[in-house]
This record gives C-alpha cells, sequence and structure tokens, in this order.
C-alpha cells in the first residue's frame, strides 16, 4: 500500500486529526495553571468521583435486584451508597455550575463546553426523577402519580409515562446512564482540549 | 445503623417555611444552605500548597 494511499484511509485522518486536536500530554497533563490551585476548581472532579461511585453502586443493585437491595442489611447499604452518592453528585455539580457561572466559562470558544455540561445536568435531572420512581417503594409511588400531572402538562405524558415502572426502569439503568457518561466524556474532552478557564484578571495574559 | 434514626427521627410529616409565594421544605433549606456555605468556602479557604505550584499557562 502506498503512502498516499494509507494517508487517504479514514483511521489515518481519523488519528491524525484527533491527535492533533489533544495531543496525549493535553489529555493528560503533568501541571496546571496556577490559577487551578483553588478549591473552587475541585467541584468538577468531586462530580466525577460521584458518578463514578453512582455507576458503580448501580451496576450492584441491577445485578442483584429490588427483592436483595429492600431486604438485606447488605442491600439497604448499597442501596443508600447509590442514594448519597447521587446527593453528592448533585451537591458537588450545582456549586461546579456556580463557580462557572460566576467565571463565565464559555469565554475563550469555550461554548461547546459549557452546552455539553447544561445538557449533562438536565440528563442528570432526568435520571434522577427516573431513579426515584423505580424504588419499588410507597415513596416512588407518591413521586411518580405527583410527576404525571406535571409531564402530562407539558404533553410529554404519551412518550414518557412515570406510571409505566418498566419503562422508566429501561430509562433509569440504560438510556441515561448512557446519555450521562457519554455527555460528561465530552465535557471533560472540551475541558481538554481548550484548556480551564482563567479568571477574568488573567485572560488577556493568557491570550 | 438504628442509632442514627434515634439522632434525627425522620419517620413523621416534612416541615415547611411559607413566605409570600416563597414555599421550601426545611431539609431542601439546609441542602442549599449547605451548596452556598460550600461555595463561599471554596471562594475564601486558602488552598493547601498554592505556593508550591508550578505554573503551566
Amino acid at each position: 500500500m502506498s503512502t498516499t494511499e494509507i494517508d487517504r484511509q479514514w483511521t489515518t485522518r481519523l488519528r491524525k486529526r484527533a491527535t492533533g486536536k489533544l495531543p496525549p500530554e493535553k489529555l493528560l497533563p503533568d501541571t496546571q495553571p496556577i490559577y487551578v490551585s483553588s478549591w473552587i476548581y475541585v467541584f468538577g472532579v468531586a462530580t466525577l468521583a460521584a458518578l463514578i461511585v453512582v455507576i458503580g453502586t448501580g451496576v450492584i443493585l441491577a445485578i442483584r435486584g429490588p427483592l436483595w437491595w429492600h431486604q438485606s442489611f447488605i442491600g439497604h447499604f448499597v442501596n443508600s451508597l447509590h442514594l448519597w452518592s447521587v446527593e453528592i453528585f448533585f451537591f458537588a455539580m450545582i456549586v461546579h455550575l456556580w463557580g462557572k457561572f460566576f467565571m463565565g466559562a464559555w469565554r475563550g470558544g469555550r461554548q461547546l463546553t459549557w452546552m455539553t455540561g447544561v445538557v449533562t445536568f438536565v440528563a442528570s435531572i432526568v435520571t434522577g426523577l427516573t431513579g426515584y420512581v423505580s424504588q419499588t417503594n410507597f415513596d416512588s409511588q407518591w413521586i411518580s402519580t405527583q410527576a404525571k400531572d406535571g409531564i402530562n402538562a407539558t404533553g410529554g405524558g404519551a412518550y414518557f409515562n412515570v406510571l409505566n415502572f418498566g419503562q422508566m426502569l429501561m430509562w433509569h439503568i440504560v438510556l441515561l446512564p448512557i446519555a450521562a457518561v457519554v455527555l460528561t466524556g465530552l465535557h471533560v474532552l472540551m475541558v481538554r482540549i481548550k484548556g480551564v478557564v482563567p479568571p477574568y484578571e488573567d485572560e488577556k495574559k493568557v491570550a | 445503623m438504628s442509632w442514627l434514626g434515634s439522632i434525627i427521627n425522620l419517620d413523621g410529616y416534612g416541615h415547611y417555611l411559607h413566605w409570600h409565594f416563597i414555599l421550601v421544605s426545611v431539609g431542601n433549606l439546609i441542602v442549599v444552605s449547605l451548596m452556598v456555605l460550600t461555595f463561599l468556602g471554596a471562594l475564601f479557604l486558602p488552598f493547601p500548597g498554592k505556593g508550591r505550584r508550578k505554573e503551566n499557562r
């Protein structure tokens, strides 16, 4: 195969494009800018750490099923870990959101970083709701019967029926986790490509 | 874990604060207050090892 032919292959073009946009030293950097030495920059990674625990405990709950998480001591424990890691996930994500909002984190061509964060936030809220209605207890019955009125008022009830347990469980353990993980991955990649947003006073120095 | 339940009795009706159009449960208000405190702490508390870090712009 000639060099020209190799250069025209989609694998070659994709590799060159990917490594050009995101070389390994940019993907996993050794150092960070000095302004990252602040607690406010910790909450993005804290959200990511909480997400890993959410996914891990969710996988265990999916393997063992509702009887296990309702009736056994370890099941209760893993169920509680799943709930509290979600609480920490949203807690850290909101503080991350406030920090990035007041930094104007969409500056310097970082619009896509901001928007992938926004969409991930919305996807996480829907994942949280479908989780609450998948608990198989009185709490989930109460939440689903309340939520149905709100969703029916938007006209979305025909497609997204919170009273349909099977549909809610599938959304919660298949579709939405895939969406949340893919969006989070894109968000982190965008942060790596564009770098962490500098404070307003450092913007001109960095540019 | 039963000792934890004896600290705060969660087996009852929720408490709500109502002021004009604002209606918030005490539990949600505590969480929001903690988030605001964490946010302020993140802005103003010193970050360990800040002086030692290498700059990479």
